[in-house]
């Protein structure tokens, strides 16, 4: 298992819904759970992964910077387990965990 | 003709089975995954945790009706009983015990007692047997829905048996041990585990219907589901000293009648069923022809 944590700077969106939070995907074999919370981060989000498949630092960071621009996303953590997930599913289920709360 | 379209239960996870069956908003849950109350052995083995230990509990209406609800999450280390995720059931169970809800919904998705958390899984399951009749014991009904993709075996199969009533689809499985244990101790030749139709037609939604132990066959549907646990909600029957006779009497009937058989297929015909059209029968065909 790896734990990565990430933060950056945000987009012009914040959380509308009033949920508490949002899930999406389970942690099975090739997938992956995200939670998103809402959280005053000064207009940042934040990033905790852990994950099985260690070393994929690089292309979590290139995943969830293209979410970010994407989605736009202010004052949120994401919190994910990770079972060897692929890239698009992770943008998937980040895309997914964001609109339960958007 | 426009068809309603099909949500499948089978298909759904087990947050998805929660909205669909309950009214709409009505769901509270307890311990969300915010809380983040993960197994404290998964860890030890290298292996993912899950936010929720793999079931969701919680509180809602069925139409119009409170309930307490559980939902096993198939997909997550097989639905399996860890030591979190069982005692969030007996929890749930006991609450409603003292809280009277009229009725306890319970999503059984589980291969059984999750094998790395060994003992505590164990006295897990058997906590939440004991809770269950608790829950009967003051009249709260526990109700069994059957119908995901991880079937219901072991430690969970015995969970269903203690529920007062079980709805499954075609697609549920019901059975102590899973095909492929079956497999191990007693050899292909006795069953094949990888032989499908012979799974389904001996531990499948259907054969548990005809036998009495499924109450309601449902196609694989959440609104169907729905409908049928609301209907079921009555009063719990209180298991008592004549109550286990009259079950062990029918069962002993049950094997003088059908001991010879070799397959579910030789036991349907006996029961005077068009045992080759069984499996292509929807569940309200099959509904119509089971025998009294």
């Amino acid at each position: 298992m790896e734990h990565l944590s990430f933060e950056f700077d945000g987009g012009v969106h914040a959380p509308k819904s009033g949920k508490a939070y949002a899930v999406a995907g389970v942690v099975a074999s090739s997938n992956l759970e995200v939670l998103a919370q809402p959280q005053e981060l000064g207009g940042r989000v934040r990033f905790e992964v852990d994950t099985t498949a260690a070393h994929f630092q690089d292309a979590w960071r290139a995943v969830i910077t293209d979410f970010i621009e994407r989605r736009q996303p202010r004052d949120v953590l994401f919190s994910i387990n990770d079972f060897a997930a692929i890239p698009p599913v992770v943008s998937l289920r980040l895309d997914q965990a964001w609109e339960g709360l958007e | 003709m426009k068809q309603t379209p099909r949500i499948s239960f089978y298909e759904a996870s087990a947050r998805q089975r929660v909205a669909g069956l309950l009214d709409p908003g009505s769901f509270r849950e307890i311990l969300p995954p915010t809380e983040k109350r993960t197994s404290p052995h998964l860890g030890l083995f290298d292996a993912p945790v899950s936010f929720d230990d793999g079931v969701v509990i919680g509180e809602g209406t069925l139409e119009g009706k409170p309930v307490a609800i559980f939902a096993q999450e198939g997909k997550f280390r097989g639905g399996s009983l860890g030591e979190v995720h069982a005692a969030k059931i007996t929890g749930l169970i006991l609450r409603a015990a003292a809280r009277k809800p009229q009725a306890v919904l319970g999503l059984l998705d589980s291969g059984g007692v999750r094998l790395e958390e060994a003992n505590a899984g164990e006295i897990g399951s058997t906590e939440i047997m004991r809770a269950i009749f608790e829950a009967r014991r003051v009249g709260v009904p526990v109700i069994g829905l059957l119908g995901g993709s991880c079937g219901c075996f072991g430690g969970a199969s015995i969970i269903a048996g203690c529920c007062d009533a079980l709805v499954a689809s075609e697609e549920a499985r019901l059975s102590v041990s899973g095909p492929e244990v079956i497999e191990t101790v007693m050899g292909v030749e006795a069953f094949d585990s990888r032989d499908r139709a012979l799974v389904w037609r001996t531990t499948g939604g259907k054969n548990r219907f005809l036998f009495g132990k499924v109450a309601t066959l449902v196609d694989d549907h959440i609104p169907a589901f729905r409908t049928a646990a609301s209907a079921l909600v009555r009063p719990s029957t209180p298991l008592r000293l004549d109550s286990l006779r009259t079950e062990r009497d029918a069962l002993v009937r049950r094997i003088a009648t059908f001991g010879t058989c070799t397959d579910a297929k030789q036991i349907w015909e006996k029961m005077g069923l068009p045992a080759d059209r069984v499996s292509d029968m929807t569940a309200a065909e099959l509904t119509a022809a089971k025998p009294a």
